[in-house]
């Protein structure tokens, strides 16, 4: 235990009493991830992956950390999460609430499975949920956050999609606007695998989510997709990178964003294509509507590609309503501000519409539309 | 009188396109408007309907009474006046249904009369779609995304049939359209035409008047209307093209 050589944090308290005197392999790797948040501290806008998100407002905040509980997992899973990554992912590590959901082989889910995070007011949490999928399995994984306090979310998700196993993956966070979220979601795929996820962040002050897929054999295919809608002064950021280190893989990413009035969002996709990963085929969108003169997003697209052999785009818009659509709507009777919501929600729809489960899809849709203020019952 | 327009002077990015025009049209009348490229036809369509691109130098437009001009495009719309789009525009993610629903809702909100929940507004478009032949699935997909050039016409007449206007103006619906389309959107037109509504058919060509059979027709070249007579003038233009018509207005 090496906690008193580094400085003395505001979590320091509520470490030890968390972690006690317990000493197996998960515990050691808890005060590990301790020490490392402790030196590290919260990333600053100075650290190049934050630049756009300035995480002062958390590191400054004390939340109230209570009732943890440690929950059973896989420690061959455990110790393949990088908590290193910052001071977030390692603080989240040190307090981790497992969760665990295997998928057996060849083995068909139907219904989804759902894991709802809730936060009380004032309130740290670190839930952590993995999912194995095991080879030839098939299954719907949803994870939500909610709440309807100012609290502080710091989720850690590992998805291992082995051979042939298909996930398909629906994270919601709608915390409240006054809540601290971040997320980090790590996704692993074995040969042939599928995973195709939809990631909606509608809440937050501050909100963040990083997301890691890793290509471990040939023929993975994966679909990073998301939505950020933001209104009032929120901020959200995304940061995904899909590491083609093996041949003959899939990547798609289609990232919407819809920001209203002093909101701001960041999106930032990176696309690594190893040397040796021949017939690699990654493609990377993000659309951006800007509803207000104060809104602002930043886009970055980063591909590093170090193989000839390969088919890969990207493209970033930012833009407003099209003109001649507005005068479309109105030219039917429908008044100028529903009309420009109707077109919003058209726009985020492309990503809303593309879940399956008609429960969450209308959840998000009535979500969405509570924003813009419609109602569209059909 | 219906839609009297006089003297209007209008066009798009400082260039003046309507160089006085006069129209008189009343309910229970199809007007054809006729014209080369470049003549104003789409001008005409577009500052009745209130885009916000066009602008009215001077003149006047009067519908019902009203100084149409004042208005706003939606309210005009709600008023009963009706473009249907040369280009019909897409709008992904929005489903015909919902557009038209919205759409029918507005006018009956400001007509003052009951709103059609979801079920009622759907047996009332299913009725409707008969009228352009347009096959239900139709409703639940986005308005216009990945609708053929005919599809997107009937949408359109599909639209007036909901809407029921009173002053309807076709911009070109003809155009892209091939025989069958054509007689499809053409029947559609045809069975909405009545006593209590008016039509301004805005075309090129004389193709459409062999199945939409107007009151009136008028020429239109160089922003004015030079020319004016029965159906028989649309006939008569066929044969000698628009060169004709420029020639007897002294127009170039």
């Amino acid at each position: 235990m090496t906690a008193s050589a580094v400085t003395e944090t505001i979590y320091t308290k509520d470490f030890l009493e968390f972690i006690g005197d317990s000493g197996d392999e998960l515990a050691q790797l808890r005060r590990a991830a301790f020490d490392h948040f402790s030196v590290v501290g919260f990333p600053t806008v100075k650290n190049e992956e934050w630049k756009y998100t300035n995480t002062k407002p958390i590191s400054d905040a004390r939340f109230e950390i209570s009732d943890l509980n440690s929950g059973e997992a896989p420690i061959e899973r455990v110790r393949e999460f990088k908590y290193d990554r910052n001071g977030v992912t390692a603080l989240h590590f040190a307090f981790a609430e497992f969760f665990v959901v295997t998928i057996p082989a060849e083995t068909s889910i139907a219904e989804p499975i759902e894991f709802k995070f809730t936060n009380g007011d004032g309130h740290a949490r670190f839930p952590h949920l993995i999912v194995i999928a095991e080879q030839g399995s098939k299954a719907t994984i949803v994870e939500s956050y909610e709440g309807e306090s100012a609290c502080f979310t710091n989720a850690g998700t590992q998805v291992f999609v082995a051979a042939n196993a298909n996930i398909t993956h629906y994270r919601v966070q709608k915390e409240s606007p006054d809540a601290f979220h971040v997320g980090t979601t790590e996704v692993t795929l074995g040969a042939g695998s599928l995973y195709d996820s939809t990631n909606i962040n509608l809440g937050g002050a501050i909100a963040r989510h990083d997301v890691h897929v890793n290509f471990t054999a040939e023929g993975g295919e994966a679909f990073v997709d998301g939505l950020y809608m933001l209104n009032g002064y929120q901020h959200s950021d995304t940061h995904s990178s899909i590491d083609h280190a093996v041949p003959n893989c899939i990547s798609h990413q289609t990232y919407k964003g819809v920001l209203s009035d002093k909101s701001r969002g960041v999106f930032n996709g990176k696309v690594f294509v190893r040397e040796n990963a021949r017939g690699t085929d990654a493609q990377q969108s993000n659309k951006n509507l800007l509803l207000s003169n104060d809104a602002r997003v930043d886009t970055k697209p980063q591909l590093e590609i170090f193989n000839d052999d390969v088919k890969c785009s990207h493209g970033a818009t930012v833009g407003q309503l099209e003109d001649e659509e507005m005068f479309y709507l109105l030219s039917r009777g429908i008044n100028p501000a529903l009309a420009a919501n109707l077109l919003t929600y058209g726009f985020a729809e492309e990503i809303i519409n593309k879940i399956s489960i008609e429960s969450i899809k209308r959840d998000l849709d009535e979500a969405v539309l509570n924003r813009l203020h419609v109602s569209l019952e059909v | 009188m219906l839609l009297e327009i006089k003297d209007l002077h209008a066009g798009i990015e400082g260039r003046e396109i309507l160089k006085g025009l006069n129209l008189r049209v009343n309910k229970g009348e199809v007007h054809a408007i006729m014209g080369p490229n470049g003549s104003g036809k789409s001008t005409l369509s577009k500052v009745l309907a209130g885009h916000p691109s066009y602008e009215v130098i001077s003149g006047l437009v009067s519908y019902e009474g009203k100084d149409l001009l004042e208005f706003e495009p939606d309210e005009r719309a709600r008023m009963g006046v009706f473009l249907a789009f040369q280009y019909p525009v897409e709008v992904p993610g929005v489903s015909n249904s919902q557009f038209l629903r919205l759409a029918y809702n507005e006018k009956m909100k400001h007509l003052g009369e009951e709103e059609l929940d979801p079920l009622e507004f759907n047996d009332y478009l299913k009725e409707k779609a008969k009228i352009v032949e347009m096959d239900p699935s139709f409703f639940k997909r986005s308005v216009n995304e990945g609708f053929s050039g005919g599809e997107k016409k009937r949408n359109e007449i599909l639209q007036m049939a909901v809407l029921e206007p009173t002053l309807a103006i076709l911009d070109e619906t003809d155009s892209g359209l091939d025989i069958d389309a054509l007689r499809i959107v053409a029947e559609g037109v045809n069975k909405l035409r009545s006593e209590n509504n008016a039509i301004i058919l805005v075309t090129h060509y004389q193709r459409l008047l062999n199945y939409i059979e107007p009151d009136f027709v008028h020429v239109l070249a160089g922003g004015k209307i030079v020319k004016e007579g029965g159906k028989e003038l649309a006939l008569e233009l066929e044969e000698k093209g628009y060169d004709w018509v420029k020639a007897v207005s002294g127009k170039p």
